[in-house]
């Protein structure tokens, strides 16, 4: 293939990755900067998005699109539910005890992980995407769901946004955020916020996971590479800011598709650990993070 | 907080107090004792009606589970059927069934644990190559018979060890080589490789370029990918566009988005495709995003679909196991069987049979074991039939391996037709290496 196509395609794909990883690593975000807390169990609910993704479209056989539809909606509320009954049974329990936390967190990966292993099954499942067609370029042909999973992800990007910096919540969740002792003078709830605010980290994940089952498979190991590379974003971007966790997301997606196409998947995971160890050593704080107060 | 944290632990470890351990210690005994007790007294009968105990080592879960189900299904019903007639020897056969995680590290441990917990008399039914050869090592030390349906080229290539045996399926080498020339004269001489990127993908890689080779032709590009990869449009590019024949072979949790992904990729405009069913086991070919795999062309160790001229022996192993006309189970036609590897589960078991029979081996001392071993090692054929349903095989007992027939389909109205099947020869090369000059 010549260089302008082969360019265009990883282009293309790096926009895919970009896109949901975007979406996953905010709920990370979201979750660390406002309750400093570190959720190992991130890439599990991610998994379990995907894992409804595919019985909700298997209880509504024959109408993928409608069956996906329900997916989009009921997945990540199921798995919002959940997350939202173990941060009040663990996290709460634990007064989110920083180190507490990221082994209690450890402990949960492992038990979603297992249940889905005994509940699901070993297998990888197949979702039908809600609507399949092929772009036809001159070079190569692409799968359109693969652009709509982008518009998609921009969507719900946007209203996170919207949410945070535009709402009665977004307001308490940065309240939150900036100072926890004064939210509370000021009587915000702040422990219903930590509960909402687990909740929504994630079902951002569980919500990317609906978007890219039909692309990927549902399977209980799925959760491992989006934890990686979520992490990898957040701490690019700067532990709990959003606008970070984005622009990392787009340079880290951008250049794994890229770097992968040009050359290996694999050297790309590589440099993308290389550029967050050199983050840590002269940026600690990430690109966009603000040092401890 | 660090202190504090380290007071606190301070303060619970003060807290065992003596009553509390002599509590646990009590429990572990009594644990251990429960532990002994039903093998000490199974011990104590008579020796000959005791079960010959098979440990069987299985991909239950991770990137293997889709084979490890079928691999566990086409086992129960072969130890069912060889029970129903009397068992091995007049023993009948205990299976021991182990998930090992398609994990190499869990591999060994599962084999540590047959031998020393279990107390199995051989172990047998491991798949995935990786785990093959994480396992040998330790299956070889503890002087375990270990018999393996892989296809991987570890055992014939004389590098594992003597207790390791792989009668019942024939290996990657032997499959490319008796490929290549069939490949060459149909479809074209340029071939692009896409494999992964472990010790099975290696083998198709470096035994099909030497094969194709032979033939005049050239393996222009290679292209590994990670076996736990889930996209791979990314890989597509580096297909150079001089290709004549794709040749792909794929395992794992993805195959299907990898083969849908190269039907987006390519559409009607492919280059000639060539693959091993490894990259559609376990899958349907009826899925959405396959129509364009019409036309194209798959080896099959034992073919998926029952053609014109099924044996006998084909419907009566079809029924035994639960698969039906189409390759998928009898009870849930949505769960199709990997057809072209778990046969060489039922094989290799009868193997196992005739070589403790012809051994008259009794217990697992090291004195039946060399007998066993050096029994496996004689055989030279297994006819066609009923324990042999995918057809003849060749032993050779110096590199512990066995030859038979291959088989190439076609995709012919979203099914699999065959138009060639190899002879033995065809797959026939020099022995690497000699097991049977290993000290046991």
């Amino acid at each position: 293939m010549d260089f302008g196509p082969y360019l265009f395609l990883a282009f293309l794909e790096g926009t895919v990755t970009a896109a949901v990883l975007a979406l996953t690593a905010v709920g990370l975000s979201l979750v660390f900067g406002v309750m400093r807390i570190v959720n190992v169990a991130h890439g599990e609910f991610f998994m379990l998005g995907a894992v409804f993704a595919w019985w909700c479209t298997s209880l509504i056989s024959g109408y993928p699109a409608l069956g996906f539809l329900a997916a989009l909606i009921v997945a990540p509320l199921l798995v919002g539910a959940i997350a939202m009954v173990s941060e009040r049974l663990i996290l709460k329990r634990l007064n989110y005890n920083p180190e507490g936390t990221i082994v209690a967190t450890i402990a949960l990966l492992y038990i979603i992980q297992q249940l889905a292993l005994i509940g699901y099954g070993p297998d990888a499942r197949p979702v039908e995407a809600p609507i399949t067609f092929r772009i036809v370029f001159p070079w190569f042909g692409y799968a359109g769901y693969k652009l709509v999973v982008v518009a998609a992800a921009a969507a719900l990007l946007l209203a996170t946004w919207f949410v945070l910096t535009r709402t009665r919540l977004g307001l308490l969740m940065r309240a939150t955020q900036y100072d926890r002792e004064t939210a509370l003078a000021f009587a915000i709830p702040v422990d219903r916020v930590y509960a909402i605010v687990f909740a929504v980290g994630a079902m951002l994940a569980a919500v990317a996971a609906v978007l890219i089952v039909p692309i990927q498979q549902a399977h209980y190991l799925m959760g491992n590479d989006p934890l990686l590379l979520s992490f990898i974003v957040v701490i690019i971007g700067g532990l709990g800011s959003i606008k970070g966790t984005v622009v990392a997301a787009i340079v880290i997606g951008m250049s794994d598709g890229i770097i992968s196409v040009f050359m290996t998947p694999t050297l790309a995971k590589i440099i993308a650990t290389l550029l967050v160890a050199m983050v840590l050593v002269w940026r600690p704080q990430g690109l966009f993070g603000q040092t401890a107060r | 907080m660090g202190h504090s944290g380290k007071d606190r632990s301070v303060t619970k470890q003060a807290k065992v107090s003596r009553r509390t351990a002599l509590q646990g210690l009590g429990a572990a005994g009594l644990a251990a004792a429960a532990q002994v007790a039903p093998g000490a007294v199974r011990y104590a009968q008579a020796q000959t009606s005791a079960p010959i105990k098979i440990g069987f080592q299985v991909h239950r879960t991770g990137i293997g589970a889709a084979y490890g189900r079928w691999y566990e299904r086409t086992t129960n019903a072969a130890v069912k059927l060889i029970n129903e007639a009397g068992g091995i020897g007049g023993r009948k056969i205990e299976l021991i069934a182990e998930d090992d995680g398609t994990d190499p590290k869990r591999g060994a441990e599962v084999v540590e644990k047959f031998a020393t917990q279990h107390k199995v008399d051989v172990v047998f039914g491991t798949l995935f190559s990786h785990v093959v050869i994480g396992s040998a090592p330790r299956a070889g030390e503890l002087k375990m018979p270990y018999f393996v349906v892989s296809e991987g080229h570890h055992v014939a290539s004389g590098k594992l060890n003597r207790y390791v045996f792989q009668p019942g399926i024939t290996d990657v080498k032997s499959q490319v080589i008796s490929m290549a020339p069939w490949i060459a004269s149909n479809l074209g001489k340029k071939v692009t490789m896409i494999y992964p990127d472990f010790a099975f993908g290696h083998d198709h890689r470096n035994y099909f370029s030497e094969a194709i080779k032979k033939q005049g032709g050239e393996a222009i590009a290679l292209i590994p990918i990670p076996p736990t990869e889930r996209s791979f449009t990314r890989y597509f590019p580096k297909i150079p566009s001089s290709t004549e024949v794709l040749y792909h072979v794929m395992v794992g949790p993805a195959v299907l988005t990898f083969v849908k992904e190269l039907g987006e990729h390519f559409g009607s405009k492919r280059p000639k495709i060539f693959g091993f069913i490894d990259s559609l086991e376990a899958v349907n070919l009826k899925s959405p995003g396959l129509d364009f795999l019409e036309g194209t062309y798959f080896w099959e160790g034992y073919p998926r679909y029952a053609q014109a001229n099924q044996t006998d022996a084909d419907k009566f192993y079809r029924s035994k196991v639960g698969v039906d006309d189409t390759g998928a189970s009898l009870s849930d036609p949505k769960d199709i069987a990997t057809y072209s590897h778990m046969f060489g589960c039922w094989e290799t078991l009868y193997v196992i049979k005739q070589a403790i029979e012809a051994s008259g081996y009794k217990s697992a001392t090291l004195k039946d074991k060399t007998a066993l071993i050096e029994a496996t090692e004689a055989m030279k054929t297994f006819e066609e039939g009923k324990e042999h349903p995918q057809g003849k095989k060749i032993f050779n007992g110096k590199i512990h391996q066995s030859f038979g027939h291959q088989n190439i389909s076609q995709v012919t109205g979203s099914k699999l037709k065959v138009v060639h099947r190899t002879s033995i020869e065809d797959g026939m090369y020099e022995a690497e290496g000699d097991y049977t000059k290993m000290s046991l």
